[in-house]
């Protein structure tokens, strides 16, 4: 049997292949993004980004109700935003098999907060599975699929950072080709008016109890016992390994992998084994309240172990009173950070430079942009959710302006990708409430954050062939914003002015659409090259204030690293003595 | 056997994911189990980047604790000391002698640690240190520092050279074969 090494990502992606997948779609988010991606690399599945996780899953739902096998990847807020389908779908159900994989982030690596998708699957009612590492999420996505099209439900397969992405060996099957199951036309089944729905729910309701009754036999739920007779601990997931890792063989182990419906009579057959049980679990104490609500007592989770960030094996002995590892060098100075920065030639720099100088007041969004809020440019003034620039910008404005009160200027900012997941309806909301509010899309042309993702702008799909490439200043104008500039994000004057003209007017919205693709995209940033002339320079430091990791201070001088520049020009155009000039086309 | 554990630390863009599917990939080859862990949601952008790299009969933890590495590969010498705590206390730390000062640093703001050389040399009980930079400018590449490291670490742990230059040649592009085997051969012999 052939081996790979793979992530879970990967390895969600290797399932999908082998076990008859046909249809995929996602939209980018760490730490899901590869799961899309490692998908889209096989010609036999139709793999998409969709503009939003909502798009996504309901395209899902529809290959579902034509038959095919679906998967629909993305990161834990994602889900939020696919909510609405989602919970829906619980009474529909399903015709071919369909999973929604939910990549959390607890620690928030990547992420605005940590929430713990496991609490969607009994408020959505549907089935959830958590792999413990590469090898079982390949194995599981075949067993979800066919519980899914078994018990006529989507499945809730739920990972978290260090499962999405470790790698483990994973040993490699075929495909399993299949074909459509057919289609046949129920619209009591799947048209969801109050008639419909009322019998769709109590029908879920017996597809739960079937559901419960496969939990308690699912042969990855099991209990591994050890010597150990004073307690037992009940895990999930990576919580699990690190139980391992601590434990050993020695403490008797239940490891939950189907999360919902839970298998109440193993889980209570474990637990009349012991005087106590713990339950080791990553976030929320989902399976701890769960548990208690069974009537036990002898339970205890969250009491010692942490419900804020990721896990380890040294928490977890901390939490258990074992010897904690011994540290045996130790620098006590502290060290400079390192915290992630806008590259050099980055179009965001000069736009949040130029909003810092005009004292706006910033809403914007999620994306590479975000670090806009960091020193040395510190320009933003909130960041929330996808989408949420708009919105918060116009109801800034409308509160000063009930009050009778001038607002301070208020822009909301936003990328191009982020635009067309959540940001249009924000906009249509401004024009249509008769806002004066700015949106100003940074747009450089990709999904950067996430590692260059196509979008609906890009003019290429998730297979990288060409497609359409939605305009953003055409949407800007369709609905309904009369003042749409576009300018070039790499000048400071053309964006100044921009803003300006937006400023004094005072009754209509404006759009701003700076745009200048992404400085890493290969073959469309800037080479060139810019030096500082020293004899020029008054060391003013006012370069410094760009935060450019090219521009550098060398003993009493201000020097631009030539290895890093790549020539945007910005420094130049921000140096009040004309003492950054060019030095150069190409490196 | 006991799981070892080998820590690889560094700047997003030094190459250390790569030197990590070499290091890994030879490790399956040798017939152990392997979990390796990667953040690098950042890396594009200059952050600190961490891959832990975990093997022995069967794994569980794909992280590494505190006071456990076996080696920790540091490919710069600020990202050296950052995780030194995760040294065990008979492994060894191999760093390249590299200085890439952070935005701080940079913008004048916070200083970088002048004696780390000095104080890895009297204090860490194992330390190697490698001119991995001018190693790598000998053989015409300087991106091939990683693997010049990877060399070094390969000797340390008395992995398979050969099993090594097989997996080499299996992930590097073809154009680029000959200067990495070099590269991980001059690392194999620095110790």
């Amino acid at each position: 049997m052939k081996k790979d090494f793979l992530t879970g990502n990967e390895a969600i992606a290797r399932g999908a292949y082998e076990f008859g997948v046909t249809f995929a779609s996602a939209y980018p988010g760490t730490p899901s993004t590869e799961i899309l991606e490692n998908i889209a690399k096989y010609k036999e599945i139709h793999a998409e980004w969709a503009p939003n996780e909502k798009v996504a899953l309901e395209s899902a739902v529809g290959a579902s109700l034509a038959g095919a096998r679906c998967i629909v990847s993305m990161k834990h807020v994602g889900v939020n935003v696919a909510a609405d389908p989602l919970f829906t779908l619980a009474y529909t159900g399903v015709n071919g098999g369909l999973v929604l994989v939910s990549a959390d982030d607890p620690g928030m690596h990547s992420s605005q907060d940590e929430q713990d998708n496991r609490n969607y699957a009994p408020f959505a009612k549907i089935p959830m599975f958590e792999p413990s590492d590469s090898q079982e999420a390949k194995e599981l996505i075949g067993i979800v699929l066919e519980v899914s099209e078994k018990y006529d439900v989507p499945v809730l397969f739920r990972v978290t950072t260090r499962i999405a992405h470790s790698r483990g060996i994973v040993m490699l099957g075929e495909r399993i080709e299949r074909e459509l199951k057919p289609y046949q036309k129920n619209p009591q089944k799947y048209a969801m008016i109050p008639g419909f729905a009322k019998k769709r729910r109590l029908d879920l309701k017996e597809r739960l109890k079937a559901l419960k009754e496969y939990s308690e036999n699912f042969p990855y739920n099991k209990i591994e016992w050890g010597k150990n007779t004073e307690f037992g601990i009940i895990t999930s997931g990576v919580s699990y390994q690190y139980v391992k890792e601590v434990f050993g063989d020695e403490v008797s182990v239940l490891k939950l992998t189907m999360t919902y419906p839970l298998p109440e009579k193993l889980i209570s057959e474990f637990i009349s084994r012991f005087e106590r049980v713990y339950v080791v679990e990553e976030l929320d104490p989902y399976i701890e309240n769960s548990i208690k609500a069974m009537g036990y007592k002898n339970i205890v989770g969250k009491d010692i172990i942490p419900e804020i960030g990721e896990l380890s094996p040294e928490i977890i002995r901390e939490a258990f009173g074992l010897n904690k590892a011994e540290v045996y060098y130790k620098y006590d100075v502290n060290l400079p950070s390192r915290p992630p920065v806008l590259c050099a030639g980055c179009p965001h720099r000069g736009v949040f430079y130029v909003l810092k100088k005009m004292k706006a007041v910033v809403t914007s969004d999620i994306g590479c942009y975000s670090l806009g809020v960091l020193p040395p440019l510190e320009s933003i003034d909130s960041i929330l959710c996808m989408g949420a620039s708009i919105g918060m910008g116009h109801g800034f404005k409308k509160a000063y302006e009930q009050e009778g009160k001038q607002s301070p200027f208020v822009v909301g900012v936003i990328g191009d990708s982020t635009f067309l997941h959540s940001g249009i309806t924000g906009l249509i909301n401004v024009v249509y409430n008769n806002s004066n509010s700015v949106t100003l899309i940074v747009d450089n042309g990709t999904t950067a954050m996430t590692g260059h993702q196509h979008h609906p702008g890009t003019g290429y799909n998730a297979k990288e062939e060409p497609a359409y490439a939605v305009l953003l200043e055409e949407i800007c104008k369709a609905v309904g914003v009369k003042n749409v500039y576009v300018v070039d994000s790499y000048d400071l004057k053309a964006i100044e002015d921009a803003l300006k003209k937006a400023k004094e007017k005072s009754g209509e919205p404006t759009a701003i659409i700076a745009r200048r693709a992404c400085a890493l995209l290969k073959g469309k940033g800037p080479k060139g090259l810019y030096t500082v002339n020293q004899e020029k320079c008054r060391k003013c430091k006012m370069c410094l204030k760009l935060g450019c990791p090219a521009i550098q201070i060398q003993g009493e001088d201000v020097i631009i690293n030539p290895l890093s520049c790549v020539g945007c020009s910005v420094c130049a155009q921000v140096c009040p003595f004309d003492a950054i000039e060019k030095a150069g086309e190409d490196k | 056997m006991t799981v070892k554990n080998l820590f690889i630390s560094g700047v997003g863009g030094q190459g250390t994911i790569l030197a990590g599917k070499v290091i890994t990939r030879a490790l399956i080859e040798h017939g152990f189990d392997v979990k390796m862990s990667e953040i690098h949601g950042m890396a594009q952008r200059g952050g600190s980047v961490v891959t832990q790299i975990r093997y022995g009969e069967k794994v569980y933890s794909p992280v590494i604790e505190k006071g456990k590495a076996d080696v920790i590969l540091a490919f710069e010498k600020l990202e050296a000391l950052r995780y030194i705590e995760y040294l065990s206390k008979e492994g060894t730390l191999i760093v390249n002698n590299l200085e890439i000062p952070p935005s701080a640093v940079l913008a004048g703001k916070e200083e970088y640690p002048q004696n780390i050389i000095e104080y890895i040399k009297n204090n860490i009980k194992n330390a190697m240190i490698i001119d991995a930079v001018s190693k790598a400018k000998e053989l015409g590449d300087v991106r091939v520092q990683n693997i010049i490291l990877t060399g070094a670490l390969a000797k340390v742990m008395s992995f398979d050279k050969e099993k090594f230059l097989n997996v080499i040649k299996e992930v590097v592009p073809e154009k680029y074969k000959e200067i990495n085997v070099r590269a991980f051969e001059t690392g194999f012999e620095l110790v």
